[in-house]
C-alpha cells in the first residue's frame, strides 16, 4: 500500500459539485502529476464538509485545513504554497464564524460531534477510513467481551432514545425484541427521513455509513438477529450506493456474513428502497413496504417488537440512533450520558433551515437552548430581521415562538410547548412569514402523504387543508377556528397511526401561539405578514423605478405596462400576485400594499 | 375462471426483444427474495421508466403473486408510473424552504412558458414537469432538480435559461 503523507478530501454534494467540485478534483490530480507529488498526497471524494454555500470545500489532512471557494486556476498556486511549501493559503481558509448578538450572549455549549464525528473527515467508500478512526472496535469488544444482556444494560445506561420521533428508549426496545419468543429475528434501520428539510440521516448514511452497520450488528449481537435490512427513500440514490459499497466491504473483511470476527456470530444486512410514500417511516408501513406490500401502518400493539417484519420479532431504530451505538459502547455509557439533560441523553443532529445566517446541520447536546441554536450555532436571522417561530418534529411537529427560545431542548419541555423533537427537523422563520401560510402547508403535505387507510385522517386532514385555503384565499368565516380546533381533535383521538395523530400539531401549535393572525385573515381580510396572495397587492413605486422593463418581462401574465425609462404600472385585475417583479426588480420599487 | 388477460399492445416493452430480456433478468435475480414486488418494481421503474399494465400483470405471474396486489403496490408508491415520461424531468422542490423561497413564483414562470402544469408533459414528450418533496439542499431554495441534477437559487428570470440548457443537450 502506498503511503500517503497527505489527504485531501473534496465535498462532492449537490452544492458543492453544482459550484464545480469535480472540476477542482481533476484540477488538484492533474496538478500533483505535474508537481510529481501524486504519490504523496490522496485526493479523495467525500460528503458534505459544512460550509455548504461558499463551496467547493476541501479538507486538508493531517493538518485540518478546511479551504473552501478554491478554483481549478487556484490550483497550481495552492499546491505550490501548501504542499511543496507547506503553508496553509489563508485566503482560501474557511472563515470562522463569528458570535453573533451580543445580547443574546455568548454560547454556553458549543456542538459536539458524536454521531457527525466522521462526516466529512473519513472516506465513506473506504472501510480502511473508519478502522482508523476505532471504528468497528466496539463490534470487536462486544463480541468478544460481552454478553447480549450486557449490551443492552450499556445501551439501557447511557439513556439514549430513539432519533426517528418518538424518542422511546433504545436499550428497552432492544431488551423487549431479545425476550419476545421466536427463533427468528430482524433488525431494520429506518433511513426513510421523510420529513421535509431533514437530511440528517442522509449526511449519516453518506459520510460515515460503517458507523450505522456497525450500530446494527451489534443491535443484532444484542437481540439475537441474524438478518438486517436498511430501508432507504428512493430519493437518496447516493446513500444507497453508499450503503452498498460499504456492506460489501464489511463482508469483505469478514464483518457481516458467518461467523463474524471469528465469533460464532452470523449477521447479514440487505438495503432496501422505497418508492416516495412519506408513511413508510412509520414502523409498521415500513415493515409492510419491507415484505413487498402496499405501505399502510397497522394498529400497533402488537409492536414490532413483538410481531415484526414477516410477523418475527423486530427490532427498528432510526439512523442516527445506530450511529451512536459504536461509541456508546467504546466510551462507555456514562461518557455518553454525560451530555444532555436527566431525561434526555446525549446529542442530537438537526438540519437547521429556513431564514438564518447559517443553515446546515448541526450536532447539538441535549438541553441546549433554541435561542443558542438559533442565535450561536446558526448565527442569528437573515437581514436582520426579527425571529418569528421555529418548527421543529416537521409535519408531525409544532411551532414554537419567541417566548420559548430559552426553553431547554429535550424531549418533555418541546412537548409541553406543543411540538415534537421529531427526527431533526428544524426551520426558523422570519417576521415575514405567515403561520396560517405555514400551518396550510403542512397541512397540504400530510393530506397527500395520508395512506387513506382511515377515515378520520384521510378526510379530516382534507377538510382541515380546505378551511386553511379558504382563510387564506380571503374567505375565513366567522366559526372557521372552532372548527378547525374540532377537526383537529377529532383527527388527533381517532386516527390509527402517528401521521394521523400528529398532524393536527402544526394547526394547534399556529392557532395556540399565533391566534391573532387567523383572527386577522378572517375578520379583517388581512394578511399581516402580506404573504398570502389573495389579501395583498403588489404595487410599483413611481420615484424608485428607472423603467429598466425587467419586471415587465418576467411578469408571467404581462401585468406590468410602461415604456423603457418610464414608471411603469401594474394592472391589479390582471395581476396573479406571483411576486416575479418583486424578485427581479433591481432598484427595490415594487412593494407590496 | 374467466381469462381475460389482456394481450401485450405493440408499444409495451414486454414486446420489445431487448427490453423484454431486462426485465426477465430483472424477475430472475430477485424472485427469490423475501419481498420481491418491492425490489422488482423498484428495478423497473429505474431501468425502463415506468411500469406498464401488460408489465404489470407479467410481474405477479412471475412472482406467482394475485395482478391485483402488485397493482396495489404500483398505484401506492408515487415513485411508480404507469405510463411513459418525457425524456427530461424538471422537478420542482415544494420543500419548506423552496415553498418559502419562492418556489410558486417559479412554478408559475414554467407553466407559462412550457403550457403544462406539474404532472403533465409537453406534448413533443420531451420535459415532464414534477413537483417533489424536499431534496436535501434546502440552503440553495429554491432549488429544481433537472433530471438528476441540482439547480439551486433558481429565480423565475433564470428559468428559460435552465430550458435551453435541457436544449442544448438534445442536440
Ligand atoms: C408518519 C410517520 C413518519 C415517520 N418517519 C420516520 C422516519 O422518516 N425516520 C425514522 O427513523 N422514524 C420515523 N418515524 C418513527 C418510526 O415509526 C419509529 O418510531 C422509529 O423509526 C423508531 O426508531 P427509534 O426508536 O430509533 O427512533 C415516523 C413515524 C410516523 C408516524
Ligand atoms: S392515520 Fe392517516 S396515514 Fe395513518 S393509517 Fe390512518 S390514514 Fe393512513
Ligand atoms: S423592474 Fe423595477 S425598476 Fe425596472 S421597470 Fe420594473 S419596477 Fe421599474
Ligand atoms: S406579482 Fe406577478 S403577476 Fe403581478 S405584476 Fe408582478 S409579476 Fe406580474
Ligand atoms: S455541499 Fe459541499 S460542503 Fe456543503
Ligand atoms: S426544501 Fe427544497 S431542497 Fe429542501
Amino acid at each position: 500500500m502506498k503511503y500517503y503523507r497527505s489527504h485531501v478530501l473534496v465535498c462532492v454534494d449537490p452544492e458543492c459539485l453544482q459550484k464545480g467540485a469535480h472540476e477542482l478534483v481533476d484540477a488538484l490530480q492533474d496538478e500533483l502529476v505535474a508537481t510529481g507529488l501524486i504519490d504523496e498526497v490522496q485526493v479523495l471524494e467525500t460528503s458534505r464538509i459544512g460550509g455548504c454555500s461558499l463551496g467547493p470545500e476541501m479538507m486538508v489532512y493531517p493538518e485540518g485545513v478546511h479551504y473552501v471557494g478554491v478554483t481549478p486556476d487556484d490550483v497550481p498556486y495552492l499546491v505550490e504554497e501548501h504542499f511543496l511549501k507547506g503553508r496553509v493559503v489563508n485566503k482560501f481558509q474557511m472563515p470562522t464564524t463569528k458570535i453573533v448578538d451580543e445580547e443574546l450572549g455568548a454560547p454556553t455549549q458549543k456542538e459536539v460531534r458524536i454521531v457527525l464525528r466522521n462526516c466529512g473527515k473519513i472516506d465513506p467508500e473506504n472501510i480502511e477510513d473508519y478502522i482508523a478512526e476505532d471504528g468497528y472496535q466496539a463490534l470487536a469488544k462486544v463480541l468478544t467481551e460481552m454478553t447480549p444482556e450486557e449490551v443492552i444494560d450499556t445501551v439501557l445506561k447511557s439513556g439514549l432514545r430513539g432519533r426517528g420521533g418518538a424518542g422511546f428508549p433504545t436499550g428497552k426496545k432492544w431488551q423487549f425484541t431479545r425476550q419476545a419468543p421466536g427463533e427468528i429475528k430482524y433488525v431494520v434501520c429506518n433511513a426513510d427521513e421523510g420529513d421535509p428539510g431533514a437530511f440528517m440521516n442522509r449526511r449519516v448514511l453518506e459520510g460515515d455509513p460503517h458507523s450505522v452497520i456497525e450500530g446494527m450488528i451489534i443491535a443484532a449481537y444484542a437481540i439475537g438477529a441474524h438478518q438486517g435490512y436498511i430501508y432507504c427513500r428512493a430519493e437518496y440514490p447516493v446513500a444507497v450506493s453508499t450503503l452498498n459499497i460499504a456492506i460489501q466491504q464489511a463482508r469483505n473483511l469478514g464483518l457481516l456474513g458467518k461467523d463474524i470476527l471469528g465469533s460464532g456470530f452470523d449477521f447479514d444486512l440487505e438495503v432496501r428502497m422505497g418508492a416516495g410514500a412519506f408513511v413508510c417511516g412509520e414502523e409498521t408501513a415500513l415493515i409492510a413496504s419491507i415484505e413487498g406490500r402496499r405501505g399502510e401502518p397497522r394498529p400497533r400493539p402488537p409492536f414490532p417488537a413483538v410481531q415484526g417484519l414477516w410477523n418475527k420479532p423486530t427490532n427498528v431504530n432510526n439512523v442516527e440512533t445506530y450511529a451512536n451505538i459504536p461509541q456508546i459502547i467504546l466510551k462507555g455509557p456514562e461518557w455518553y450520558a454525560s451530555y444532555g439533560t436527566e431525561k434526555s441523553k446525549g446529542t442530537k443532529t438537526f438540519a437547521l433551515a429556513g431564514d438564518l445566517n447559517h443553515t446546515g446541520l448541526i450536532e447539538v447536546p441535549l438541553g441546549i437552548s433554541l435561542r443558542e441554536i438559533i442565535y450561536d450555532v446558526g448565527g442569528g436571522i437573515k437581514d436582520g430581521k426579527a425571529f418569528k417561530a421555529v418548527q421543529i418534529g416537521g409535519p408531525m411537529g409544532g411551532c414554537v415562538p419567541a417566548e420559548y427560545l430559552d426553553l431547554p431542548l429535550d424531549y418533555e419541555s418541546l412537548a409541553q410547548a406543543g411540538t415534537i423533537m421529531g427526527s431533526g427537523g428544524m426551520i426558523v422563520l422570519d417576521e415575514d412569514t405567515c403561520m396560517v401560510d405555514v400551518a396550510r402547508y403542512f397541512m397540504d403535505f400530510t393530506q397527500d402523504e395520508s395512506c387513506g387507510k382511515c377515515t378520520p385522517c384521510r378526510v379530516g386532514t382534507r377538510r382541515i387543508l380546505e378551511i386553511l385555503t379558504r382563510i387564506c384565499d380571503g374567505k375565513g368565516q366567522d366559526g372557521d377556528i372552532e372548527l378547525l380546533e374540532n377537526l383537529c381533535q377529532e383527527i388527533r383521538t381517532n386516527s390509527l397511526c402517528g401521521l394521523g395523530q400528529g398532524a393536527p400539531n402544526p394547526v394547534v401549535s399556529t392557532l395556540r401561539y399565533f391566534r391573532d393572525e387567523y383572527e386577522a385573515h378572517i375578520y379583517e381580510k388581512r394578511c399581516p405578514a402580506k404573504v398570502c396572495r389573495a389579501l395583498i397587492r403588489y404595487e410599483i413605486l413611481p420615484d424608485a423605478c428607472t423603467g429598466c422593463t425587467v419586471c415587465a418581462r418576467n411578469c408571467p401574465v404581462n401585468a406590468i405596462s410602461g415604456e423603457r425609462r418610464q414608471t411603469h404600472v401594474i394592472d391589479p385585475d390582471t395581476c396573479i400576485r406571483c411576486g416575479i417583479c418583486m424578485q427581479v426588480c433591481n432598484f427595490n420599487a415594487v412593494v407590496i400594499e | 375462471m374467466l381469462n381475460t388477460k389482456p394481450s401485450i399492445p405493440a408499444n409495451d416493452p414486454l414486446a420489445n426483444p431487448e427490453q423484454k430480456k431486462l426485465i426477465d433478468e430483472i424477475l430472475e435475480k430477485n424472485k427469490n427474495l423475501p419481498g420481491a414486488t418491492m425490489v422488482v418494481l423498484n428495478e423497473l421503474q429505474s431501468r425502463i421508466g415506468f411500469i406498464s399494465e401488460a408489465m404489470q400483470q407479467y410481474v405477479a405471474d412471475k412472482l406467482h403473486v394475485p395482478v391485483s396486489s402488485v397493482h396495489g403496490v404500483v398505484s401506492f408508491y408515487s415513485f411508480f408510473t404507469t405510463t411513459p415520461r418525457g425524456k427530461h424531468t424538471i422537478k420542482f422542490c415544494m420543500g419548506t424552504a423552496c415553498y418559502v423561497g419562492g418556489m410558486p413564483q417559479l412554478i408559475d414562470k414554467a407553466k407559462s412558458l412550457l403550457g403544462v402544469e406539474p404532472g403533465q408533459t409537453t406534448p413533443d414528450g420531451e420535459i415532464t414537469l414534477e413537483v417533489c418533496r424536499c431534496v436535501g439542499a434546502c440552503s440553495q431554495a429554491p432549488v429544481v432538480v433537472v433530471d438528476d441534477k441540482i439547480v439551486g437559487r433558481l429565480r423565475p428570470n433564470k428559468f428559460p435559461q435552465v430550458l435551453r440548457t435541457i436544449q442544448d443537450n438534445k442536440q
